[in-house]
């Protein structure tokens, strides 16, 4: 006996795990997705892949299929998302943020932005968006960072960083610190001044989301950490709602595909790609 | 094309432009003082790479004005330890590279200062170009021409590195501004024949460099230059 448990015997340790099985906590994966108890409305749940809540300062990852429309989701104004995506098929294809600013010729995500590999192909477009609170210059936050600004960074404390977790996401996938490029964030957001000067804008308040869309199978990493300019100086991060369903990848009937021409050869070297490979 | 006969078909290697003949070229000196320790030209469209240990400076001289030096750095004892661009941004809170700028690895760490600088800023946002982008940027029938991913790639690979070890890097003599509603791109530069930026290794650094062979926008003036790197070592940081 440990205090009022049982756990003396395999059978009785065996009876006490088992009694726990139906427990909720706030922070967990809903399974089978289709049961999450805040499937996005208008979404049929039967087509639900991926519902789950991300706690403050927890990661989360997953192999998605080409056609998938992922929804992150900040349920308090406290969240930021920070993400990576790369190729399922073969990960050194992987976000590449610099052509991400540069080949849409616009630094600030958004509706219709595609999040671009550094092989000339859409790793994602984001798709809906009702925050428009987002970063892509600052990355996430480093180990050195938080243990400057918090005093630790390390997964199992107070204040983890941001590559702390990516580095975990990723060498579930078999990916190493060698495979982590530059990440873009979701729900705080950042914005150049004349000077170059990085203003913070932060939050647009509880309940945004952002929707991507997977034009190819991906390995998605999300890091839910504080972004690294967040003025406040104690580690303040909201839970981070994530569902996923089956849905299309981008096609010419959606406005953005033909949005300008950079994109539109970026969509075409996707598919011509995919259908090499019998995709 | 189709049109055309056999013997109208070109069956030479189409290969990059070099700067046109009477091009002005300033070759200068280093920027700062110290015994040279290595002193190299790069041609127009190749690669270039070199261990800077702690302590040592190298100057790039951009020779004949505008020419877009592509760079990548690495800790030369654990190079999964390379250059970051988002955290050398947050760290100084500006989006532009001028003298002062620490540029760290993804760990935090100081990789390198900017102790000299000849113009107004650098760019640290437009990342490399590459045969791939330019089929986005350009059109499909850039696909052929060499880019500096290609440098990249060749340089990083004769010290073991792989795409795996690519990252966004910075671009000496280069200009991207950002607008005021994110609009942002490659203009015409702010450098000139002979000017210069030095960089002071804060660690043992392998530094790749990419002398730009774009031709497709003013990152070096639509004329590929040739570029000159100095190290240089002062008495105080022999060892
Ligand atoms: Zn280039």
């Amino acid at each position: 006996m440990v205090g009022t448990r049982d756990t003396a015997s395999v059978l009785a340790a065996r009876a006490d795990a088992r009694a726990q099985g139906a427990n909720v906590s706030d922070w967990m994966p809903y399974l089978p997705a289709a049961t999450s108890p805040f499937a996005p409305h208008g979404v049929d749940p039967s087509t639900l892949v991926w519902a789950e809540t991300v706690a403050p300062g927890g990661y989360t990852h997953k192999v998605v299929a080409r056609g998938t429309r992922l929804r992150l989701e900040d349920v308090t104004g406290d969240a930021c998302a920070h993400v990576l995506v790369f190729n399922a098929l073969e990960p050194w294809e992987r976000l590449n943020v610099a052509d991400t600013q540069k080949i849409p010729w616009q630094a600030y995500l958004g509706v219709g932005h595609p999040l671009l590999s550094g092989e000339g192909r859409v790793l994602a477009t984001v798709v809906a968006d009702t925050s428009a609170r987002h970063d892509a210059f600052c990355g996430t936050s480093s180990d050195e960072w938080n243990v400057v600004k918090y005093g630790d960074a390390a997964p199992q404390g107070p204040s983890p960083s941001g590559r702390a977790q990516f580095t975990l996401a990723g060498v579930k996938h078999g990916l190493t610190p060698r495979d982590l490029p530059p990440s873009v964030s979701f729900f705080q957001g950042v914005r150049v001044e004349d000077d170059g000067a990085l203003a913070w804008q932060g939050s647009a308040g509880p309940g945004t989301y952002v929707d991507l869309v997977a034009e190819m199978p991906l390995i998605v990493l999300v890091a839910n950490v504080p972004h690294p300019l967040d003025p406040r100086t104690d580690y303040v991060v909201g839970p981070l709602r994530v569902h996923a369903w089956r849905t299309a990848p981008s096609s010419p009937a959606d406005e953005h595909y033909g949005a300008s021409p950079e994109r539109e050869r970026a969509y075409l070297n996707t598919t011509d790609y995919l259908e090499a490979r019998g995709l | 094309m189709s049109t055309d006969t056999v013997d109208e078909i070109r069956t030479t290697v189409p290969v990059g432009a070099v700067y046109a003949p009477g091009s002005r070229l300033d070759w200068s000196e280093a920027l700062v003082p110290g015994d040279v320790v290595l002193d190299e030209r790069v041609a127009p469209n190749a690669p270039w790479s070199a261990v800077v240990r702690a302590g040592d400076v190298l100057t790039i001289v951009d020779v004949g004005g505008n020419q877009s030096a592509d760079c990548l750095m690495f800790n030369a004892h654990d190079p999964s330890e390379r250059y970051s661009v988002p955290d050398t941004l947050a760290w100084q809170g500006n989006a532009y590279v001028r003298e002062g700028t620490v540029l760290r690895s993804g760990l935090g760490h100081p990789l390198m200062t900017v102790v000299g600088n000849e113009i107004d800023r650098q760019d640290t946002i437009g990342g490399a170009c590459s045969k791939e982008s330019n089929t986005l940027r350009y059109g499909h029938h850039t696909a052929y021409q060499h880019g500096c991913r290609e440098n990249f790639l060749a340089e990083a690979s004769r010290h073991g590195l792989t795409s795996r070890d690519l990252v966004s890097n910075l671009n000496w003599f280069m200009n991207v501004p950002v607008e005021a509603d994110g609009a942002l791109g490659i203009v015409d530069g702010l450098s000139a024949p002979g000017r210069r930026v030095a960089i002071r290794a804060d660690m043992d650094v392998l530094v790749i460099v990419s002398n730009c062979p774009q031709m497709n926008n003013p990152c070096n003036e639509f004329n590929p230059t040739p570029l000159r790197m100095i190290v240089t070592r002062s008495e105080d940081t022999d060892r």
